[in-house]
């Protein structure tokens, strides 16, 4: 059981799933499509199961190893991240039976496209924990490019409405990964090798390292939509079909920033970065600021919720500033990671339990939701407990998460990262609100007899409910229940010594 | 391991668990099933008050109750029984058993709306509530302090009313933000000494020499932040406008368990982790005792002037629960047994007088002082416990208002702040202009007839489950007044607290 190649299982899996899926029709392709996902979810749990006991390890595709071979690199940080995607997307597979089942939406409508999502979201899913747990920077490159043009193909099936919105998308995802690729060469011409293990002790800061980094930090800062490259996101989140919004705001814009993440620490500690790290802390202090209040601004449900992503992606980088001492470096990227896990599970069950909402109304307009919310009583829980994530507030993963950032300010001596990460909760709380407002309020007298405004909703797929619910509980629990992620997060000493004694005090 | 059933380590989390559980399967029932609900409620509530019995009990005798239960390395899921603790828990545990009755009897008069989400989140404030009182770490502390905010959000606005809307922006724009604060205060503590487990006597003295000039800082921030709940002038604005909550929930939540949370927090603070020998020597105790008289008179001042009843009770609360944080500053053995026992006096009186307060307006309508004139009449027996809580708020011996007076004033004495006892007896002198009046009108004023309803239950004045609550807890006024010399009085159990902060020379 210990020989079996259970990282490429965790890979191979879900990508034989969309293969099936190609040529089955709309109904067989949903099996195969909830089969692969929990059968990806079996490997995914022995992954964690083998790494908890038995560490970090290396697994070489085909038994070919680095640096002839492509290793995958199974340790704490890699896994939490795939365990992260693949809770998610078990709810995305959950919600997607019900979305796609029936209701005549023009993005719903043609079978042929039903059979098309279950390729394309298999496919995205297996190139995401393709990112997660390679350690080849050009076979990161491959699936990142899988990822980018899976994700607005799948942009692109909400359809007329988002195309332009998927087009933006795309020349983005490409300009991202161009820059990348930049870097990718700069190395290899430099060093000869790929493994990010290998690379790691060798990169010296030359002129062509500071270029490599530079170019893909850039592409990779791009992609992971941070203040002021984030334009592209909040019409391609918002306006992509309910489970391909939460697949990109959950996951997708993740992966792009742990591969940053990676490279920053893995491949280029020998590049002095500390003004760099200041600046993204700048960017990501704007981003909330920026994100927050453009959610408060929205009309549309969704695109609130695609704000606010905008906003939160901000606390990845505003986490740089106190990483960039050594008193605060451990700290500050547990409290990263975390904080990546805990909006993921949220915001995953955010956007689920809008597009909920904008199924049962027809439209995801605050308007529409006036006075119509005791028949919206299960997706507002989940958004509300998702909500709680997002604020920060405990109990959630958003708790643990701001508790170790703000423990890494207070240890970095910078009360000004301290005092964004408390403000950027607080004007979370804002729009959280906002949306739960119409949980509580009345409907408007006067308009009682109007059967339109305070009517029945449509009846949805019970999927639909129990999807974003469920995941919203995760969130949650991620506040209660730290410790194993937290110890897993410390295997394989995955920043090296920069983790290590991190978070003992 | 440690045995199937350990009760030091299952009963504090019994305690919590007893209302938390509960409450989560009431979200769950329909409306119309309003026995399963009641039988939830109130099989919650006398397992609580069972579990409290024993642990009561135990502490009494000296066992040592903890559960413990790691969530970030360092940082754990502490409850544990210490006396002054369990003082709380009685106290929030007793009055929950009795204002569930009085809950299920005003709901069923309002008429439905949403009774099951009511109870529910009746229930979770109340575990929250627990959970702050038993909490022996700060982390703890800020999980079920931050809990309490936001499951008291959906009481305050649940008539979904315009006004209440309008009041439960108010709350979460002060809850939240003192929330904030709070854990921007805590979370630079542990930056700088480590974590820490509540610890009576204190524990930040020995980080004297060192901290010695954060520490000033860092309590007033903890002070601002828990203040806001304590409603301390000039933080208070949010309670008035609260009161458009229901009776029960004005009655348990805002004069009992959310204002208790912040007092009983910055008292847990002075004495559990600071020490209040160590408060003594950085000079806060004085500036404390400052704060707390100056909101004991500006708040009975603000309640003469109000008209609506529930408000003038409100601004009452202000002023009354500042008694607390009085007795505590006043670093004297005395003057702390008047102000810790005040936690219980204090709620007793003014959920007698909310109870009181709801049932003229339910059974006839009445909102206002200056409408009630004939209620004495009308409704003998809810005036006759209004009157007997009005006096004892004055300071008339020998009720529980009495009681702690005399204790603040011999410990004023004691400790030779002379000018305490001239801010007692103005505020006892404010207390009877803005009680004696009502009680008054009530007995000898013109009705204002017709009553704009009037519910008559059979021979009662108003239905059985309104009245006899507030006949108990009016009751419990008078025999906690009566015996206070008595080994059972909570006055006897303070003094064992105290003794062990002050030992006896």
């Amino acid at each position: 059981m210990i020989e079996f190649p259970w990282a490429s299982a965790a890979i191979v899996i879900p990508l034989a799933g969309a293969l099936l899926c190609g040529v089955m029709s709309a109904r067989l392709a949903a099996v195969v499509a909830s089969v692969s996902s929990a059968l990806t979810a079996m490997a995914v749990a022995v992954l964690c199961w083998r790494v908890w006991n038995v560490g970090a390890f290396v697994e070489s595709l085909g038994g070919w190893g680095a640096p002839l071979g492509i290793d995958l690199y199974a340790d704490g940080v890699a896994l939490l991240m795939v365990a992260m995607t693949t809770v998610v997307g078990v709810f995305i597979t959950v919600f997607s039976l019900g979305y796609f089942r029936d209701a005549p939406d023009s993005e719903r409508e043609n079978s042929h496209s039903r059979g098309l999502y279950w390729s394309l979201w298999l496919v995205v899913w297996a190139a995401m924990h393709g990112i997660f747990l390679s350690s080849d920077l050009f076979n990161i490159y491959v699936c990142m490019e899988v990822v980018g043009i899976g994700s607005v193909a799948l942009v692109a099936m909400a359809g007329s409405m988002a195309l332009r919105a998927a087009m933006r998308y795309l020349l983005i995802t490409l300009c991202g990964s161009l820059l990348y690729l930049l870097g990718v060469a700069l190395i290899y011409g430099g060093w000869g090798m790929l493994d990010m293990q290998a690379l790691g002790p060798v990169v010296e800061a030359t002129l062509a390292s500071e270029v490599a980094l530079a170019a893909m930090a850039l592409g990779l800062a791009l992609k992971t939509a941070l203040v002021p490259l984030h334009f592209w996101l909040p019409a391609a989140h918002a306006n992509a079909p309910a489970p391909v919004s939460a697949l990109l705001s959950a996951l997708v814009v993740k992966a792009s920033f742990y591969v940053l993440l990676r490279l920053w620490i893995d491949v280029f500690p020998a590049i002095d970065k500390a003004a760099a790290m200041m600046v993204l802390g700048v960017l990501g202090t704007v981003a909330i600021v920026w994100g927050s209040v453009q959610a408060l601004r929205q009309n549309r449900l969704k695109m609130l919720v695609a704000y606010s992503t905008v906003a939160q992606l901000g606390y990845l980088f505003v986490a740089f500033a106190p990483a960039s001492t050594v008193a605060g470096a451990g700290v500050a990227w547990h409290g990263v990671i975390y904080f990546a896990v805990a909006h993921g599970c949220a915001k995953g069950a955010m956007f689920l339990a809008a597009g909920a909402i904008a199924a049962a109304l027809g439209d995801d307009d605050f308007s529409s939701m006036r006075g119509r919310g005791r028949h919206l009583a299960v997706p507002l829980v989940a958004f509300a407990l998702a909500g709680i994530g997002l604020m920060g507030l405990p109990p959630s993963g958003g708790y643990t998460a701001k508790w170790l950032l703000l423990t890494a300010a207070a240890r970095a001596d910078q009360p000004v990262v301290a005092f964004v990460v408390t403000a950027g909760g607080l004007l979370a709380a804002l729009y959280v609100f906002k949306v739960l407002y119409y949980a509580f309020a009345r409907p408007v007298s006067g308009s009682g007899s109007d059967a339109g405004e305070t009517g029945e909703v449509q009846a949805i797929p019970t999927t639909m409910m129990v999807a974003p619910l469920m995941l919203a509980i995760v969130a949650v629990l991620l506040g209660v229940w730290s410790a194993p992620p937290l110890h897993l997060l410390d295997i394989g000493l995955p920043f090296g010594e920069a983790l290590g004694p991190g978070l003992k005090p | 391991m440690r045995a199937l059933v350990d009760t030091t380590f299952w009963l504090p989390l019994a305690v919590v668990a007893s209302s938390m559980l509960p409450g989560i399967f009431i979200f769950a029932l329909r409306e119309e099933q309003w026995r399963v609900r009641t039988l939830l409620n109130l099989a919650g509530a006398f397992l609580k008050l069972a579990f409290i019995a024993v642990m009561l009990f135990g502490v009494y005798v000296g066992v040592e109750y903890e559960t413990r239960i790691p969530l970030v390395p360092g940082f754990d899921l502490v409850l544990a029984g210490s006396a002054l603790s369990m003082f709380f828990v009685a106290l929030s545990g007793v009055l929950w058993l009795i204002t569930t009755i009085y809950a299920i009897g005003y709901l069923d008069i309002e008429g439905s709306w949403h009774r099951s989400r009511f109870f529910g989140f009746f229930s979770i404030c109340v575990s929250a509530t627990t959970g702050i009182a038993l909490a022996g770490n700060f982390f703890t502390f800020i999980i079920f302090y931050e809990l309490l905010t936001l499951a008291t959000y959906p009481l305050v606005v649940h008539d979904g009313t315009p006004e209440a809307m309008r009041a439960g922006k108010i709350y979460l724009a002060y809850t939240l933000t003192g929330g904030a604060l709070l854990m921007v205060a805590v979370v630079w503590l542990h930056g700088a000494v480590g974590p820490f487990d509540f610890q009576e006597g204190g524990v930040l003295s020995a980080f004297d020499e060192e901290h010695r000039h954060r520490f000033v800082p860092i309590f007033a921030l903890i002070f601002v932040g828990l203040g806001v709940k304590a409603a301390i002038v000039p933080l208070h604005s949010w309670l008035p406008a609260s009161m458009v909550a229901p009776a029960p929930v004005s009655a348990l939540l805002h004069a009992v368990a959310v204002v208790k949370a912040g007092a009983y927090g910055i008292v847990r603070v002075m004495y559990d982790v600071f020490g209040i020998h160590y408060i003594a020597e950085l000079g806060i105790g004085r500036w404390v005792a400052v704060a707390a008289s100056v909101t004991i008179i500006y708040a009975s001042l603000k309640a003469l002037a109000q008209d609506s009843l529930k408000r003038r009770l409100a601004f009452s609360t202000v002023s009354q629960v500042s008694y607390i944080l009085l007795g505590v500053a006043m670093i004297g053995p005395v003057a702390a047994v008047g102000g810790i026992v005040h936690l219980v006096h204090q709620g007793l009186m003014k959920i007698t007088l909310f109870f009181c307060a709801g049932n003229i307006a339910e059974t006839l309508g009445l909102r206002r002082i200056s409408q009630l004139g004939g209620v004495g009449a009308r409704m003998p027996w809810t005036m006759a416990a209004f009157t007997v809580a009005s006096l004892a708020m004055i300071g008339v011996p020998p009720l529980a208002g009495f009681v702690s007076k005399w204790y603040l004033g011999m410990g004023a004495v004691q400790v030779g702040y002379y000018w305490v006892i001239a801010v007692l007896m103005a505020s006892s002198a404010l207390n009877a202009a803005y009680f004696l009046p009502i009680v008054y009108r009530a007995y000898y004023g013109a009705p204002e007839r017709p009553w704009p309803r009037d519910e008559r239950a059979g021979v009662l004045e108003t239905r059985a489950s309104l009245l006899g609550p507030t006949l108990a807890t009016a009751g419990l006024v008078i025999v906690v007044g009566v015996m206070a010399a008595s080994p059972y009085s909570p006055v006897a159990w303070v003094e064992i607290v105290i003794a062990r902060i002050y030992p006896p020379a």
